[in-house]
């Protein structure tokens, strides 16, 4: 491990000036919407803008007094893509359309709701006492929406959504990041089982049957979601994110190629059963041909329009507000990315990917600075997840892949998602604090004092239980 | 463990890079492609507030752009809009446009490719883009008289047209509707016209099913001209054949029977001979004729005529292939053969019918458009006439022109009489289940020796003495004003 700069700054200034131009990117595109609207700059758009900054600056308060060594891109970053989010969606908003307000309140319970778990949780390692109640609750959240009574039925071909109230909302969001914990409270307790056992066959070890248990685990869940819920995006997105971790935890690639061909498999087989599946296979080779542009449900409509849209706005976009992206369905929520294309350009849709990138590259630098193996699995397996959504959903506009339901993080309308996405930027923000942050040598809150660890001494693994600190430190 | 990290961080940049490469095909270097795209309206909606060419009939437009709003330069307007709706269609921001207005849209938008130096140079020149113009085949003073002879709460349909150029000189229906409803850029006005007019019995804002190409109608007796046709060409009948003809035909492996029409002078005689059949539009003659041919030669002959085909690439509307059905068993092929039944035509094609057989077996293919002009009165393309298909031979079609002028001179056509001048024709009434109303048809050409102007009327839903009264008196005096001209 290179390490160029050893002692450990906090960086918050800099985080505070980087907020401002993520407002400056939110507020700017809020203030070309409604100038092109004709209302210019009302009070709806001062009052949405300043509460949008508040909670940002809150954000960052808190981050000064609870985890001031926390990575000081992630935050603003985030401000500004759900900045421009917000922007977007109210763009998209007709008259008598609430959206773009609507979006605007979850985006705020969500940052507040991140804040609450920075504040209150203060470690994330604390969360690996979680490791198997985050499996009944994720299992709890995927069982949700097929509940009579609390399940809000189909919506859009898919089963993932609950009523509560007036509200709805999906349950799988928050199930990403439990998994994750749950993978990572696992995999980092039983790494060292998984890996010392084994068949080699070639040049790549294969694992011992009775260890492909919590692949096997995934894998049904992963199936389970795909054929109950009906929802391919998610289906693909809980395994890719098991893959990554059980990747990270052993070094092993034969984990991977083992994935790829279930999932492979598991594709094919659920395209030959599933008419859902194989209308979105169908309608992603065959969108140019007439009777699979013109079916409903499930023609190639919605995704062929976005192409349209994205065309048309070519290099350097239609400009805020002068596209016609009232032509693609849902331009706000599954479609965005199109929108941004349209009338953003190419240019406009490229600084977005870049700011994922960045995001999730900050992510990854979070995993690798942080001692402890649990918050390593966990922080690379959320950051491939956002990587891997994006990826799902910006491919499958392109048409690059089928088109799946899966949210754009941050942009697109959906409460569940911002809440989820706000969540895991928290917790984020929380690994890199202790990854950037002095060494820890205090015991645990709550904890015995348990075998102090300093950076660059190898320990032997032990055996460890589930409850057990986290202090044993393998680098590679 | 971090190098694992490292390797998991490289695979989701490789999946970065492949979204940045997808992003770059669509927006870059296959954008051409996709905005060339037919289905993609962005360009039509782009161009949609232009001035757009006019659609002129008799030197006056019947649809042209006039000064808009501030927010959208030009608005479509329509005069005499119940007259030319069928022909010129809609224009419209919110419902697409149809007729005219959508099969002429990219010339008439400035967008084809034969005014693509108008385009340059419009540009360089700053100049406001402008459209071509479309100058129709239509007579205004016959499409006037057509319409106003559908009285006004009747459904009909009047087509007329020069059997030997295929030219359209008239074609209208009822009811119809104003296009300026549709074409108004007030969204709420719009969309509350266009459900409202889709209420209107009769209206279809869809011209594939409805107007004189569009609305498929049981043909009746006129379908007969058919079946001579098929008993000419099969070389087992000829103009002195003796047609058995009882006044009540059993219909085989079935119950009932098909009769002649009562009141009428059919059952005077035990057997027919072709003259006297169609003088007097006896059911039982061709319907022996179609048992004795078979369904295939009935089919064949139907569909040279036109039938289960389009009419190819001048007529510029959208239209609907008439029908005579597959498998049909004797009792249903006896049936169609008098034109019930499941035999639909539209009153385009039982006019394209009658111009082959004026026309010496040659169909014509029907045409709208005389003339497209660029903005400085150019003419960028000319109607020529083509022939679209062989329909039957000329002197079959000669035969049948005979007897068709026998109808009107001494059968019971002979309301389209005209005098001094020799008229074919021939009446059908298609009875609409036992409701006792009926689709009166009226369809012929004169003059009978040198065919200029073939007259195809149908009125839906009538009794047989208004039938009567609405379609060969009317064919006269549309005889009467394209002969006088």
């Amino acid at each position: 491990m290179i390490q160029t700069d050893t002692s450990p700054k906090p960086r918050r200034n800099v985080e505070l000036v980087l907020i401002v131009l993520a407002l400056a990117v939110g507020v700017g595109a809020s203030a070309l919407v409604s100038i092109n609207s004709d209302v210019g700059l009302d009070r709806d758009f001062w009052f949405q803008s300043s509460l949008l900054a508040v909670a940002a600056f809150a954000f960052h308060m808190v981050l000064r007094l609870r985890a001031k060594y926390a990575d000081p891109v992630i935050l603003p970053i985030v401000v500004a893509l759900n900045g421009l989010g917000l922007a977007l969606i109210h763009r998209m908003d007709g008259p008598g359309d609430d959206t773009g307000n609507n979006q605007l309140r979850w985006t705020l319970i969500a940052m507040a709701v991140s804040i609450a778990v920075i504040w209150f949780l203060k470690d994330h390692r604390i969360l690996r006492r979680f490791t198997y109640i985050s499996l009944a609750v994720s299992a709890f959240l995927l069982l949700l929406p097929l509940i009579p009574g609390i399940s809000a039925g189909e919506i859009l071909g898919a089963r993932v959504w609950i009523r509560v109230g007036p509200m709805t909302f999906q349950p799988g969001e928050i199930a990403k990041i439990t998994l994750a914990i749950f993978f990572a409270g696992y995999l980092s307790s039983n790494r060292d089982l998984i890996l010392l056992a084994g068949r080699k066959i070639g040049p790549m070890q294969f694992p011992r049957f009775k260890d492909l248990g919590p692949m096997i685990t995934a894998w049904l869940v992963s199936i389970g979601v795909l054929v109950f819920q009906r929802d391919l995006g998610s289906s693909i997105l809980f395994f890719g994110l098991f893959i990554v971790m059980i990747y990270v935890a052993t070094s092993r690639i034969s984990w991977v190629v083992i994935g790829l061909l279930l999932i492979l498999g598991g594709g094919f087989i659920a395209s030959q059963i599933f008419s859902h599946v194989a209308f979105r296979i169908d309608s992603w080779i065959n969108a140019f041909t007439p009777e699979v542009f013109g079916r409903s449900p499930g023609g190639s409509g919605q995704i062929v329009e976005g192409l349209f849209g994205m065309a048309d706005g070519g290099l350097v976009g239609t400009g805020l507000g002068q596209g016609r992206p009232d032509l693609v369905p849902f331009a706000n929520s599954d479609m965005i990315v199109a929108l941004i294309g349209e009338e953003l350009g190419l240019i406009g849709l490229f600084a977005v990917v870049m700011l994922y990138l960045l995001l999730f590259t900050r992510g990854f630098r979070a995993a690798l600075g942080t001692r402890d193996a649990f918050g390593k699995l966990l922080a690379c397996g959320l950051s491939f997840a956002i990587a891997l959504q994006c990826f799902v959903v910006i491919g499958g506009v392109t048409r690059l892949i089928p088109l799946t339901g899966l949210t754009t993080p941050f942009l697109a309308a959906g409460g569940s998602s911002l809440l989820a996405n706000w969540i895991i930027v928290g917790l984020l923000l929380m690994i890199s604090n202790t990854a950037r942050g002095p060494v820890d040598t205090t015991p645990m809150v709550g904890k015995p004092p348990a075998s102090s660890s300093t950076p660059g001494t190898r320990k032997p693994a032990t055996g460890q239980t589930p409850s057990a600190p986290t202090e044993a430190v393998k680098q590679q | 463990m971090n190098q694992a990290i490292r390797s998991s961080w490289m695979a989701a940049v490789a999946l970065f890079a492949l979204i940045f490469g997808a992003i770059s095909y669509v927006q870059v270097i296959g954008a051409d492609d996709l905005n060339d795209n037919p289905w993609n309206q962005r360009a039509v909606l782009a161009s949609f507030c232009n001035e757009r060419g006019s659609i002129i009939v008799g030197g006056k437009p019947v649809a042209e752009s006039v000064p808009g709003t501030e927010s959208c330069a030009f608005q479509r307007k329509y005069n005499q809009p119940e007259l030319y709706a069928g022909v010129t269609g809609y224009f419209s921001k919110f419902f697409g446009s149809t007729g005219l207005e959508q099969s002429m849209g990219e010339t008439l938008a400035g967008n084809s490719d034969q005014l693509f130096l108008d385009r340059m140079s419009q540009m360089f020149l700053g100049n406001e883009p402008k459209g071509a113009s479309v100058e129709l085949t239509l007579d205004p003073e016959i499409q006037k008289l057509a319409f106003d002879l559908i009285p006004d709460g009747q459904r009909g349909s009047i087509v007329v047209t020069n059997p030997r150029t295929g030219a359209i000189l008239a074609m209208v229906s009822k009811p119809s509707y104003d296009p300026n409803l549709i074409a108004t850029h007030d969204r709420a006005a719009a969309d509350a016209n266009y459900n409202e007019l889709n209420q209107v019995p009769g209206i279809n804002l869809n011209q594939n099913v409805s107007g004189p190409t569009g609305n498929l109608l049981s043909p009746g007796s006129v379908f007969k001209l058919i079946d001579t046709a098929a008993a000419l060409n099969s070389g087992k009948y000829n103009k002195d054949s003796e047609l058995p003809n009882p006044s009540s035909l059993p219909l085989p492996g079935s119950s009932a029977s098909l009769p002649n029409y009562a009141g009428g002078n059919c059952n005077v005689r035990e057997t027919a001979t072709f003259v006297f059949a169609l003088e007097q539009s006896c059911n039982t003659p061709f319907a022996s004729i179609a048992l004795d041919l078979g369904q295939d030669a009935i089919r064949d002959q139907a569909q040279k005529f036109g039938f289960g085909e389009t009419f190819g690439d001048q007529l510029k509307l959208q239209q609907a292939k008439s029908i005579f059905p597959e498998d049909l068993d004797q009792a249903q092929l006896a049936q169609s053969s008098v034109g019930q039944r499941d035999v639909k035509a539209t009153p385009l094609q039982i006019n394209m019918m009658t111009a082959a057989i004026a026309n010496g077996g040659v169909q014509m293919k029907p045409n709208l458009v005389e003339t497209v002009r660029a903005p400085d009165l150019r003419v960028i393309s000319e109607l020529r006439p083509e022939a679209l298909r062989t329909s039957t031979t000329q002197p079959i079609a000669a035969q049948i022109t005979e007897w068709m002028t026998s109808a009107v001179d001494n059968g019971i056509a002979k309301g389209a009489a005209v005098s001094g001048v020799k008229v074919a024709g021939k009446t059908g009434t298609a009875e609409l289940g036992d409701s006792g109303l009926n689709n009166s048809w009226f369809t012929g050409f004169a003059p009978a020796n040198d065919p200029q102007v073939a007259v195809t009327i149908v009125m839906e839903g009538v009794d047989v003495l208004s039938g009567a009264q609405l379609t060969s008196p009317n064919a006269k005096k549309i005889f009467e004003a394209v002969l006088n001209k």
